[in-house]
């Protein structure tokens, strides 16, 4: 024996020192108890070397910020900060009660029931380890801390307290890989278990793939897990898909935005809020207006209709419009009767004239009288609504309003019953059509206007 | 074998190099609230382990394997305590390093810069890997272990344990 333990000395130590670890954690396992001297004398020799670190660099950077670059604004910021997130606190649980009774019982309520009993602490520190997501806050048992009690922001849970020592306390982030909370969704009222992942994602795990969870839900704590109170914000849905036994839910966490948090809420006395109901806390997607020009960007005049962008609406308008000149009432009438006479059609080619057809109307050299006449008849309107064609002779008697274009048949091959009687209320309104006998409507679009010269030699006429 | 290899595969030296107490303590301290405190700027140092890069150098450049067990156990517990392991995790695992690198120290040629580098660097591997199976086969807990992250890990630990070693041995005294 003596002989193996001078030969094997090295190792014989390695293997007693070992033993004596793996001991000292079945223990741990086994009693679910861990060692508190050690940790105390690792803690208290650490955490005010720790707090001493944060208090110079505070300071020390402080100090030449509020000297030389921001004065006083740093304080004050701080303040507000503090009291923001106070207010923060106190409007959700306003928000929450007031989404749920009337203002008056809300009120009443908030009057009668305290919210949560609160102690700020500043994180000081990290855990040790790569994988673990703990860190060291500087509130400990003397400010009330303890064991399991839950850490909040006032936009999220941070995560719980798993030891408090006498100056200092270890809380582990909802980001841990052990980490496990009760959660429930805001909008499906879908049960879960929150878990860390390692990473700024976490998971809601143990919701069955026929639940229902939307991109960009809230899911809030639950309260099953008597250590949050329910009500409080956990975070936004960033992923959900059906998984194979469960559904992969992962939560963007709001309490943690970026990682990592300065200063956190240790609930020493926590109060059970409601889920918020309805509109989601924040808007996750931001949709944008629709565009305000029209098609080709081209300038809409005031008071003209906006959705006659296709073919098929001109053709609807021009339908409609025989139907109102013939008083028929598209929808009415009983099979077999006399339909209204659409010879007098112009078809879309008479509405918008063609290039290859209708050559481009020069400058009138001559005065045409009435101006407004020959304006509104050479102009097409944007939207292409109007009824009235450019003669493909290029005369400009011809620009007047024709009644029977003959040289341009429509290309009608639309069955004129069609037509979507119910259609009125939805459809924009009409352009009024300019009657061959009538007094043109004057054009209203700027590209309408007549050539300076067409208009001024009417005034001489009307001494 | 070539001449090279010879060179690295040395005799161990006779010269007794040793740290003063104050920094055998001193230095894993600062080790320590490096690990906890600087990573709260910047995150990316949190995968510096300068505990495990201090009981390498100590083990190597010790040669002692009882004193670098218990040397690496000390360092390893006191991890343990700033986490919320069970105590004895990075123990077990510091323990094992401190007692392989004095144990190879007497092998290699270990002021060569290119031993320092690949020893770190396998050492350091070893670590993390021997923690993720402790983690599972004691814990239970069913962690995942990036190969490609913690050898780039590795790379960059062994990359700062050179000019780190360096430093280190200014603080030993001869005699």
């Amino acid at each position: 024996m003596d002989f193996f333990l001078s030969r094997y000395r090295n190792l014989t130590v390695l293997l007693i020192v070992i033993v004596a670890q793996l001991l000292l954690i079945a223990y741990q396992v086994k009693t679910n108890n861990n060692v508190p001297l050690m940790r105390v004398w690792a803690v208290t020799a650490v955490t005010p070397v720790e707090t001493a670190l944060e208090l110079v660099r505070r300071y020390t950077w402080g100090f030449v910020v509020d000297y030389f670059v921001l004065l006083n604004v740093r304080g004050e910021n701080e303040k507000l900060k503090q009291d923001n997130g106070q207010l923060k606190m106190e409007n959700h649980y306003l928000k929450a009660e007031l989404g749920t009774a009337d203002r008056a019982r809300a009120l009443s309520v908030f009057q009668a029931q305290s919210p949560s009993k609160t102690v700020a602490a500043r994180v000081i520190g990290n855990g040790t380890g790569a994988n673990s997501k703990v860190v060291f806050i500087d509130r400990g048992s003397t400010s009330g801390v303890e064991s399991g009690m839950a850490v909040v922001t006032p936009d999220g849970i941070v995560g719980k307290v798993v030891d408090a020592y006498p100056t200092a306390s270890l809380v582990m982030l909802i980001t841990d890989p052990t980490f496990a909370a009760g959660v429930i969704s805001q909008k499906n009222r879908v049960r879960g278990t929150l878990k860390g992942q390692g990473h700024n994602d976490t998971l809601v795990d143990y919701v069955q793939n026929e639940e229902k969870v939307d991109g960009g839900e809230w899911f809030y704590t639950s309260g099953d897990d008597r250590i949050f109170p329910k009500g409080f914000p956990v975070g936004q849905v960033s992923a959900a898909r059906n998984g194979k036994n469960f559904k992969e839910i992962y939560l963007n966490p709001s309490g943690l935005q970026g990682g990592s948090v300065e200063e956190v809420l240790v609930l020493l006395q926590g109060v059970h809020q409601q889920i918020p109901d309805g509109e989601i806390a924040s808007p996750g997607y931001k949709i944008l207006q629709p565009p305000a020009d029209n098609v080709a960007g081209a300038p809409q005049p005031t008071g003209q209709p906006t959705a006659l962008a296709t073919d098929a609406d001109r053709l609807r308008e021009q339908y409609k419009q025989i139907g109102t000149e013939q008083k028929h009432v598209f929808g009415e009438g009983i099979p077999g009767s006399k339909p209204p006479d659409f010879t007098k059609m112009q078809g879309i080619r008479g509405a918008s004239p063609l290039p290859s057809l209708t050559p481009a109307a020069p400058p009138p050299t001559k005065p045409v009288a009435p101006a407004s006449a020959d304006a509104s008849a050479t102009a097409p309107k944007p939207g292409g609504s109007q009824t009235t064609i450019a003669s493909p002779t290029g005369d400009s008697t011809a620009t007047t309003p024709q009644p029977k274009p003959g040289p341009t048949a429509p290309i009608l091959v639309t069955d004129p019953t069609d037509a979507d009687p119910g259609s009125d209320v939805a459809a924009p309104p009409a352009p009024k059509v300019e009657k061959p006998a009538a007094s043109p409507k004057p054009a209203t679009s700027p590209a309408a206007a007549p050539p300076p010269a067409a208009p001024k030699p009417s005034v001489p006429r009307n001494p | 074998m070539t001449e090279y290899t010879e060179h690295l595969l040395t005799e161990p030296r006779k010269d007794t190099e040793r740290f003063r107490f104050i920094w055998l303590v001193t230095v894993p301290l600062v080790a320590i609230l490096f690990q906890v405190y600087v990573p709260r700027f910047v995150s990316f140092l949190s995968y510096l382990e300068l505990p495990l890069l201090i009981t390498v150098h100590f083990a190597l450049s010790s040669r002692a394997p009882i004193a670098s067990v218990f040397y690496g156990m000390s360092i390893g517990l006191v991890q343990d305590s700033l986490s919320h392991q069970p105590i004895g995790m990075f123990g077990i695992v510091k323990t094992l390093v401190g007692y392989f690198a004095a144990s190879v120290s007497m092998r290699f040629d270990v002021d060569n810069p290119f031993v320092t580098f690949i020893l770190s660097f396998f050492f350091y591997f070893f670590h993390q890997f021997f923690y993720w199976v402790l983690d599972r086969a004691l814990l239970g807990e069913a962690l995942s272990f990036d190969v490609q992250q913690t050898l780039i890990f590795g790379l960059l630990n062994a990359a700062v344990a050179l000019p780190l070693f360096r430093i280190l041995d200014k603080l030993k005294v001869t005699g």
